[in-house]
């Protein structure tokens, strides 16, 4: 029988290896928004698991939401890497600096 | 369960935009280029009667519909109407910006509806999953806003960068929902409230997924040190799309901390408190002194915006009913101000040219004198001069830091906000005691200077006579 803390664990690996992704890729963009769905699957692990110890169904439910919201930000992101694309030639993490922040 | 159509009436300002955005979606299909300006009559009339279902279906004792997931009470009322007004302010001064470049389009109109709905949604929300939903319709929408205009690299970039560190944020407040919804057992705010009560404070995943929260909350504001997207958005969007984001958004992020906070995590004040004074003291902190260094008026607004979540994070961290009221009150206020002070860039910006550098704004008094008395009034506002409306909102967050015992904090405050008084006047210096650079004429209709006088007279006289927005504003927390 697998334990409650041993998903919990796991998807906290997951949600790490996410934000360190997120914070140390300095290559391709693609590889961010790959980052940005794997902290969401991360944070579905952790709803799933809750719902199955719980007997709740309110997690799966909250799931199912989550994994449409994530389509829809996936397309918007991959519009809006198409525009960028377009407009410098390159989705280079590290050209992205004409704005100084 | 049969379905009850009452649960449809507190949503009925919701419901006219959307149906407003979906018309504009549609009716943009068959109007000619040289019509595209019904969009915009469409979208001013459709945010018209939604403040009107405000005003008819608000007022009263809170109450809860779709089996609790949405509530109406005074904050969402109030809320929505301040929401709804400011976005209107938004459009207004947006359209001949838009018109100028050849970008008046009805996506513009049809993206801003559903960012307002998104908004709405989440003034509304009483449970995680509606407050999530809200968030994310208002994200997506900004994401592809500020990317609109197209041939710009620099607003692709900057909307990269949003999205980026949108979705983080997102990401880490849905992960601390996940902790909240396994320590308790529910996503809908009062059972999770209650449980916590019951359960007692001690519980480590509890504390674990209050961080979170306070993480993602922290990047919605745009709280130093989750501030890293804010001046590169302002700078890199088209001036309206800055405009709208930094306004009404700034007061549905002041609702989804009040829900989550207060409303679901009342109970862990405690905790939550000094979480929020570390970002409140780095965000006055770090946004007034670099303020001071920037030469693009963008990003000195932006800068300004994160010293002035501070302030709003003080009047929630008081945890008294007195300073929510404080912060409801600055939040509101802050957005006007920012409306107006975005507006007078965007009014100012021709075909071919952005108000980008403060050196944009010199002599401006002797071009245009009405709209230099408008900008200067935002900015006392802004830096807290009486009798502008911003400094009692100042004054109201600090009687309430004070009011608490947390004296120190309250110095802090105003040792920053002085500093930041510098850069705000000189702003005022510019447009008052230099020649212009340019005698280009300024290019505004009557409409849109009517709104602008509305706007800039309105901070005028809440701070003569803040007492009416103020007891709307206590009444939410009574």
């Amino acid at each position: 029988m697998i334990a409650l803390s041993d998903y919990l664990i796991l998807s906290s690996i997951l949600f790490c290896l996410a934000v360190a992704g997120i914070f140390l890729n300095r290559k391709n963009v693609i590889i961010l928004l790959m980052c940005i769905e794997l902290m969401l699957l991360a944070v579905n692990t952790n709803f799933i698991a809750f719902s199955h110890f719980l007997q709740d169904m309110t997690g799966q439910v909250f799931v199912f939401f989550i994994l449409t919201v994530a389509a829809a930000e996936a397309a918007i992101g991959l519009a809006i890497l198409v525009v960028l694309f377009r407009n410098r030639r390159t989705i280079n993490v590290q050209d992205l600096d004409r704005l100084k922040g | 369960m049969p379905f009850d159509a009452a649960n449809l009436l507190p949503i009925l300002p919701e419901i006219v935009v959307a149906i407003t955005a979906s018309l504009v979606l549609m009716v943009d299909l068959y109007l000619k280029d040289e019509h595209k300006g019904f969009n915009h009559t469409l979208a001013i009339i459709g945010l018209l009667v939604a403040i009107g279902f405000t005003g008819a279906v608000g007022g009263g004792a809170q109450e809860l519909f779709f089996d609790g997931n949405v509530v109406r009470d005074a904050m969402s009322d109030l809320l929505k109407g301040a929401v709804l007004i400011i976005s209107i302010f938004a459009f207004v001064y947006a359209q001949p910006w838009l018109k100028d470049r050849g970008l008046l389009l009805g996506e513009y109109y049809a993206l801003g509806l559903f960012a307002v709905l998104g908004m709405l949604v989440m003034i509304d929300a009483n449970s995680f999953l509606t407050l999530y939903l809200g968030l994310e319709l208002l994200a997506l929408c900004f994401y592809a806003l500020v990317a609109f205009d197209r041939d710009s690299p620099t607003g692709s970039e900057a909307a990269m960068k949003y999205f980026v560190l949108g979705a983080l944020g997102s990401g880490m407040l849905l992960y601390g929902v996940s902790m909240i919804y396994g320590a308790t057992g529910s996503i809908e705010f009062g059972p999770v409230a209650q449980a916590i009560a019951e359960q007692g404070t001690k519980d480590k995943v509890l504390i674990f997924g209050i961080a979170f929260l306070v993480i993602g909350i922290g990047f919605k504001f745009g709280a130093v040190p989750f501030h890293m997207w804010v001046p590169d958005v302002y700078e890199g969007a088209p001036t309206p799309v800055a405009l709208f984001l930094s306004s009404a958004p700034k007061i549905a992020a002041f609702a989804l901390a009040v829900r989550l906070l207060v409303d679901a995590m009342g109970g862990l004040q405690a905790d939550w408190q000094g979480m929020l004074a570390i970002l409140a003291v780095l965000s006055m902190g770090l946004g007034n002194l670099v303020a001071i260094a920037q030469t693009n008026i963008k990003r000195m607004m932006a800068y300004s915006a994160i010293s002035h979540v501070g302030f709003i994070f003080l009047g929630l961290l008081a945890g008294s009913s007195q300073g929510y009221a404080a912060a409801m009150f600055y939040a509101i206020v802050y957005a006007l101000t920012a409306a107006g002070a975005f507006g007078i860039m965007t009014i100012l910006s021709r075909k071919g040219f952005d108000v980008e550098n403060l050196e944009d704004l010199r002599g401006l008094n002797d071009r245009d004198g009405w709209y230099a008395a408008m900008m200067a009034i935002m900015m006392f506002s802004a830096a807290g001069v009486p009798p502008t409306v911003g400094f009692m909102a100042k004054l109201l967050v600090l009687e309430a830091v004070v009011r608490i015992d947390m004296v120190w904090l309250a110095l802090v405050a105003v040792f920053f906000s002085i500093i930041g008084a510098f850069y705000y006047l000189r702003v005022v210096k510019l447009m008052y005691f230099d020649r212009p650079t340019t005698d280009a004429p300024i290019l505004s209709s009557g409409g849109v200077r009517a709104v602008m006088s509305v706007n800039g007279l309105t901070i005028l006289f809440l701070g003569l006579f803040p007492a009416a927005l103020l007891s709307l504003c206590q009444g939410a927390f009574a």
